[in-house]
């Protein structure tokens, strides 16, 4: 597909605009990226384009916009049908995939946002068993659906993977930040090495910001809140 | 075209006779009757659903009878005509344990059990009914974007519609209802927006026939009535949302919807459950 058929309203730090890239990687669509500047108000292309949400990511396809990020990530999924397929082929197998995307949808953000928002040290510690809550279930599902492959989706990257990953470079701000461990050992052993094999993935490691970069987005852009706190040990 | 191009290479196929029957006598409808024309292709599915509901299979529903959320369901497998036990809990007993094994993560109803294998939350579930029972109308368009459409105003619907319908029943005090409606109105006037966008002129946000939108938001027709009666506000009429106003009518109309669908003095009863106390005295007058 050439360039300039495809085009991604995004910001370089959002997670909702880096699945969109990711699923745009998988599929080597060329496209051209439009980053919204967060400074300078919404774009005249973007309140056009998504006029009822005003948000990030939008993929223009043609003049076509698709709004919503896994809305978008199934659009791709769809239209590119050469190379790995995103969601699975079984109708059970894509309604557990979409089943635990949604769930990621529902909880994941928000059990960050209280991390971001957790002013003293008690509501850090309520945050992080909150997560672990969310992370235990995700433990289970992935276990279940990666059939001891590396990801969710088994050999390569799917949906949930997508769904879930793209929060990965906040996972780490959110763990040097607040010198807390979100996956570990002994709770969540599968999820730790997924996010290492994530974030090594080919389609991943070019495009995904990088911690330090979203750390200081976060401390001086977002969140003026979050200290810096220095780890016990680096 | 003769009966004989679409009734003989079907026979081949591994199709039973009554699904021969079927396709071929909507292939003759297709031919002969306008597609909207409402009775004539209402009539005829009704002969349909007369004939497809033969004893039970495999496909247990785990539901609510009131419940939204349990009824796209109901809708969708009425659609496809799939043989399906419809499983009530019964919430005052607590939940059953089929649901909570079923369901571990949020034990909430819906739940299909395909065989022995749960899937969960509504629209999930509808996708996955489009994909398994393939003869029988599309619920999800065809085409790739008019599908990532589809998929982006169900999920408006889930997103604003249902929650600001909630927040207007719950309500805490008049003022809290009052913005509720106020913002749920600006809804149904964003989703009149999509209908003509999407409808194209047809009867449904899926065109000719109901589809993902449709049941998406058309399950909750019967607590928008409710709403209006119990708080005497008219939250679809003719100068915002017309075509919303006509279609539903037609939704209600449909044979797979109007079998399933409770009736507005059923769910009227049901929700003074939910609705407090000073707004039931003004309902309850309301209803008189």
């Amino acid at each position: 597909m050439a360039k300039g058929d495809v085009k991604l309203l995004g910001t370089w730090a959002s997670p909702f605009a880096l699945r969109v890239k990711i699923a745009l990687k998988l599929k080597s669509v060329d496209y051209e990226y439009l980053e919204e500047n967060l400074r300078g108000g919404k774009s005249e292309l973007l309140l056009k384009s998504n006029p009822v949400h005003k948000k990030i990511p939008v993929l223009l396809h043609g003049d076509r916009p698709v709004c919503e990020s896994l809305v978008i990530v199934q659009y791709i999924d769809e239209v590119w049908t050469y190379g790995p397929s995103i969601l699975p082929s079984d109708p059970y197998d894509r309604a557990i995939a979409r089943f635990w995307a949604a769930y990621v949808e529902d909880k994941v953000w928000l059990s960050m946002r209280a991390f971001m928002t957790a002013n003293d040290e008690d509501a850090r510690v309520e945050a992080v068993a909150k997560f672990k809550e969310v992370s235990v279930l995700l433990e289970d599902a992935f276990v279940k659906s990666s059939k001891g492959k590396p990801f969710f989706g088994g050999d390569e990257i799917g949906y949930v993977d997508i769904a879930f990953g793209a929060f990965a470079g906040w996972f780490k701000v959110i763990e040097k930040a607040l010198n807390v461990e979100l996956f570990d050992e002994a709770t969540t052993p599968n999820l730790l090495a997924w996010v290492v094999a994530f974030l090594a993935h080919p389609a991943i490691e070019d495009i995904i910001p990088s911690t330090d970069k979203l750390l200081e987005f976060a401390t001086n852009v977002v969140l003026p809140s979050i200290k810096a706190v220095a780890p016990a040990s680096q | 075209m003769s009966i004989l191009s679409f009734v003989v290479p079907t026979i081949f196929t591994q199709q039973n006779a009554q699904s021969v029957a079927r396709s071929t006598c909507r292939s003759l409808v297709n031919l002969f009757v306008p597609p909207y024309k409402y009775s004539a292709v209402f009539s005829h599915q009704r002969a349909f659903h007369d004939q497809c509901k033969m004893g039970k299979g495999d496909v247990k529903l785990l539901g609510l009878w009131a419940s939204p959320f349990a009824l796209r369901v109901r809708f969708a497998l009425e659609l496809k005509c799939v043989d399906y036990e419809n499983l009530e809990e019964n919430f005052g007993a607590g939940k059953s344990e089929l649901l909570l094994i079923s369901n571990p993560v949020y034990k909430k109803v819906p739940v299909l059990l395909h065989g022995d294998k749960p899937i969960s939350e509504s629209l999930i579930i509808v996708q996955y009914i489009d994909e398994v029972w393939t003869d029988g109308p599309s619920i999800l368009p065809l085409d790739p974007y008019d599908r990532a459409i589809a998929r982006f105003w169900a999920a408006y619907v889930d997103d604003k519609a249902y929650p600001y319908m909630r927040a207007i029943i719950t309500a805490d005090g008049e003022e809290a209802r009052a913005e509720a409606i106020a913002k749920l109105k600006e809804c149904l006037m964003v989703l009149e927006d999509a209908f003509v966008k999407s409808s194209k002129g047809k009867p449904f946000f899926g065109g000719d026939e109901i589809g993902y939108v449709d049941i998406a938001l058309g399950a909750s027709m019967e607590w928008s009535k409710v709403i209006e009666k119990a708080f005497d506000v008219k939250l679809f009429d003719e100068e915002t949302t017309p075509n919303l106003l006509a279609w539903i009518d037609v939704f209600l109309a449909h044979p797979a919807i109007k079998d399933v669908m409770p009736t507005t003095d059923k769910v009227f009863e049901y929700a003074m459950n939910f609705i407090s106390p000073p707004s039931k005295k003004a309902a309850a007058t309301a209803a008189n």
